[in-house]
């Protein structure tokens, strides 16, 4: 056999081996762990949606934190004034998020740079502050914020002796959601969409040159973006089963930006690297010292920023890219 | 009456401590195009240095000198070693970069100085002979702090030559260096200078809200606010800026939608400025013919 | 007469791209040496590479002292004053504050108002727009704005990058006139990158024709100007 031929078969077993694996995870461990990898996806996916925006089309953004925040709080809302199922918050939460980044991204056309960087760092300073507003306390519960509850599994079910608990079951959910975004937003981003994307990002004048509307699809962009993450917020809010304002502070939106910078700029896979970092690093690093984890995110940016600028699936892309070579030569 | 000339009188007050730290982001972005987002945290840590050195037995001033020239040396320090590789990277890196800065110094001034909230004495005490109706002896001392350092800067930058060669070295660094100026160590000296107003505004600061390592998060959003305002190039408009941002926050605060939303209030007021008079209000045009 | 300027082997690169290969040439004190040739062939490379602003390898001697690996600000305190092409104003800034920083390097404040003096006795309308932000002045202002800059240093070399590009032709020959006058005054070295070559011809001592990064032709510009079949196949006219 030829050695692409080898490799793809190779590929196949591989993606069989890990998706049966997915299958399983959850029953292999306990439900907090389960509960730490559906975190792991919520995030993959906000991280995700920054990505579209400030990766593929390079607009800044320090506050996404607030759009993860709106859609965590519809979700909330919804579930818990109006009864609505958890499922059909996630719709909701798009939809309205999207919006919202929408209508934002028309100021934001205006700034570049460091100018958006810090609107956007306003917005997400603003953002607990904002939701702790006594005037809509009725609404958002305030300070105290809103109790949810997770929901039952709709079967039993199990595994290695582990039933399907809740969290078990917001796993599945999770990923399958997880997975029906990446797939949207790689379908989105390969296509001429990702390419216009990119042109505005690198070449804003040659791109408005070649007939691309900027403003409205930057204006897109952000709602897009706005929507992913504020999806991945309602989600958070269902695997937590509870929101406040101060879960939804500037660091959120700080972590986001890290996942993304750590998983890689431009990268769709890399999303999920950035998710498992934002996850478990912090808890790795509490445990050293209360200070510890801003430390250590401080100093890993820096050296990303110096060592990886692509992230992750920049430095692994060039270690292919040499294996390949050798291999080839 | 009364009531709201005390609002303005203290909105005023404020308006010394944002416009402070809208000056040191002016000097920074007069330097190196570059918006500090680190330097409240920078602040805080130098006002922590000042702690220490207080509570070990110095003198008020002494402390005071010596930290900014500490300061002054820290800003240049991280200049020299962290910014320096990454001058000619893309706005985005230098950002992150300065993110990661915040981070650091916050988690500093936790590790070295504890989450405690500290207090910090003024050295304008309160029965001294400045107090008046409206303004504490603290708020007038702040003011002429502010005072005297906005006007060294106008000097420093208006008539030394080295205060030109830091303007030419931020808007022109390939020409700048054919004119024999030392692009580089110019950046280090606008983060010095940077840090040392950081660190004055910091101490300014801490006898009002007490010291602990989240002090300065949201004043630095009415110092971005304020500086914006301003004209992020004109250091005598941040200290306007500063002044307007003061007033409005209180007035606002206490007429309109009461004071819950006052960081609402900031970031409004950031994206009216960028937004409708990106210039700000003293900022200059620079006009550029093709 | 002493050799100014001898540039030996050299060679400059943009990244991985080698621009120059293994150029030569050399400059005598007080003339005004010309460098010639069409787009892309590596005139504005050779200045940049003799201000160390690009990657550079060979020698380059400036009255005796190697220029190689030093610098950008270090060369210009050897007394090399660069107008790039696009002028490089600094145009944010005043006409009289441009003028200070062409001065930067030097301590002697009483030298440099004489010398600022000087700039707009020659050019009077620098004078006009003296506090006035250097943007808004016209290309050829702006050019006499770079040219004086670059007096400010009292330099032993003057590059000169285009000085022509972009200008109405009155404007260009009250330019050279001015340039053949300061040479003739004040005995500045010139060493100029023209792409127009008729008007570099008539201004320099010398010539150097480089062709792809290389130096194809070379000889005073009387004999290049009279040589026919040399301004046909290279010139152009």
């Amino acid at each position: 056999m030829s050695s692409s031929q080898v490799d793809r078969k190779w590929i196949w077993i591989g993606g069989i081996a890990v998706a049966i694996g997915l299958l399983i995870l959850p029953f292999l461990f306990k439900n907090y762990r389960v509960f730490q990898f559906n975190l792991v996806l919520v995030y993959a996916v906000a991280i995700l949606g920054l990505n579209i925006l400030t990766g593929f089309n390079g607009q800044f953004s320090l506050g996404h934190g607030a759009f993860y925040a709106f859609g965590a709080y519809t979700a909330a809302i919804l579930m818990s004034k109006y009864g609505v199922p958890y499922w059909a918050t996630l719709p909701a939460a798009f939809v309205f998020c999207f919006a919202f980044g929408f209508l934002v991204g028309f100021p934001a056309l205006r700034l570049a740079g460091h100018f958006l960087a810090l609107a956007t760092f306003a917005l997400a300073l603003a953002v607990p502050q904002l939701l702790k507003y006594k005037k809509i306390e009725g609404f958002t519960g305030g300070v105290q914020g809103i109790v949810l509850s997770k929901p039952e599994p709709p079967f039993s079910f199990s595994l290695f002796d582990q039933p399907l608990s809740p969290d078990r079951w917001l796993y599945f959910f999770t990923l399958f959601v997880s997975a029906l975004m990446f797939l949207l937003a790689w379908n989105l981003l390969r296509g001429r969409v990702g390419r216009a994307l990119v042109a505005i990002r690198d070449h804003p004048i040659a791109a408005t040159a070649m007939g691309i509307n900027l403003p409205v699809f930057k204006s897109l962009t952000f709602g897009t973006s706005a929507g992913f993450t504020g999806l991945a917020g309602a989600l958070g809010a269902i695997v937590v089963a509870f929101v406040s304002p101060d879960s939804f502070t500037v660091q959120l939106s700080i972590f986001l930006l890290v996942g993304v910078v750590v998983g890689g700029l431009a990268s769709i896979p890399g999303a999920i690297f950035g998710g498992i970092f934002i996850q478990y690093v912090p808890n790795i690093a509490d445990s050293l010292s209360k200070s510890a984890p801003a430390a250590i995110y401080g100093v890993l940016l820096i050296a990303l920023m110096y060592l990886l600028p692509s992230g992750v699936m920049g430095g692994l892309k060039q270690l292919w890219a040499r294996a390949r070579a050798r291999s080839a030569g | 009456m009364e009531a709201l000339l005390f609002q303005i009188f203290s909105g005023l007050a404020n308006g010394i401590i944002y416009g402070s730290v809208a000056l040191a982001l002016v000097m920074i972005y007069q330097a190196t195009h570059h918006i500090n987002f680190a330097q409240g945290e920078m602040a805080t840590f130098s006002t922590f240095i000042a702690w220490w050195l207080i509570q070990n037995g110095w003198p008020y001033w002494g402390a005071f000198f010596f930290t900014i020239a500490v300061s002054f040396a820290g800003g240049l320090l991280v200049q020299r070693i962290i910014l320096k590789p990454i001058e000619k990277a893309p706005v985005m890196t230098n950002v992150i970069v300065f993110i990661g800065l915040l981070l650091i110094f916050n988690a500093f001034s936790g590790w070295f100085f504890d989450h405690t909230i500290k207090s910090f004495d003024s050295p304008f005490p309160k029965d001294s002979a400045l107090t008046t109706k409206y303004f504490s002896a603290h708020q007038i001392g702040s003011a002429g702090v502010l005072v005297v350092v906005l006007l060294a800067l106008f000097a420093f930058f208006r008539f030394t030559p080295i205060g030109l060669a830091m303007r030419a070295a931020a808007q022109n660094p390939d020409s700048a260096r054919l004119v024999g100026i030392r692009v580089s160590w110019m950046l280090g000296l606008g983060w010095g200078l940077a840090a040392a107003i950081g660190a004055i505004a910091g101490m300014m600061v801490a006898p009002i809200v007490f010291l602990d390592p989240n002090m300065m998060a949201g004043i630095l959003l009415y110092g971005f606010a304020a500086a914006l305002l301003g004209g992020i190039d004109n250091p005598v408009g941040a200290v306007i800026g500063g002044f307007i941002v003061g007033v409005l926050e209180n007035l606002l605060g206490a007429y309109v939608i009461g004071t819950e939303l006052k960081l609402t209030v900031a970031l409004v007021l950031i994206v009216a400025t960028l937004t409708l008079k990106p210039a700000g209000l003293f900022g200059k045009k620079v006009v550029v013919r093709v | 007469m002493s050799r100014l300027l001898e540039v030996n082997k050299l060679c400059a690169s943009y990244g991985a791209t080698q621009v120059l290969f293994d150029v030569n040439f050399s400059l005598e004190a007080g003339h005004i040496t010309a460098i010639l040739g069409a787009n892309g062939a590596g005139k504005t490379t050779t200045l940049r590479a003799l201000c160390q602003v690009v990657k550079t390898s060979g020698s380059v001697v400036l009255d005796g002292t190697q220029i190689v690996g030093k610098s950008t600000e270090a060369v210009v305190r050897m007394g090399v004053a660069h107008v790039p092409d696009g002028r490089g104003t600094f145009t944010g800034l005043s006409v009289e504050e441009n003028l200070r920083l062409g001065a930067y390097v030097r301590g002697n404040r009483a030298e440099m108002e004489q010398d600022m003096e000087r700039m707009f006795t020659r050019f009077p309308i620098l004078k006009q727009r003296r506090h006035q932000q250097a943007g808004t002045l016209s290309g050829g202002e702006q050019q006499m704005l770079a040219i004086s800059r670059a007096l400010m240093l009292r330099p032993k070399l003057l590059l000169l990058d285009e000085p022509s590009f972009g200008l109405a032709p009155l404007i260009v020959a009250e330019i050279f006139r001015i340039m053949r006058t300061i040479n003739e005054e004040d005995g500045v070295s010139m060493l100029l990158v023209e792409q127009n070559a008729s008007l570099a011809l008539d201004l320099a001592d010398h010539a150097y024709l480089l062709e792809t990064g290389r130096v194809a032709l070379s000889g005073p510009s009387e004999d290049i100007k009279n040589d026919e079949s040399v301004r046909r196949a290279y010139l152009g006219y």
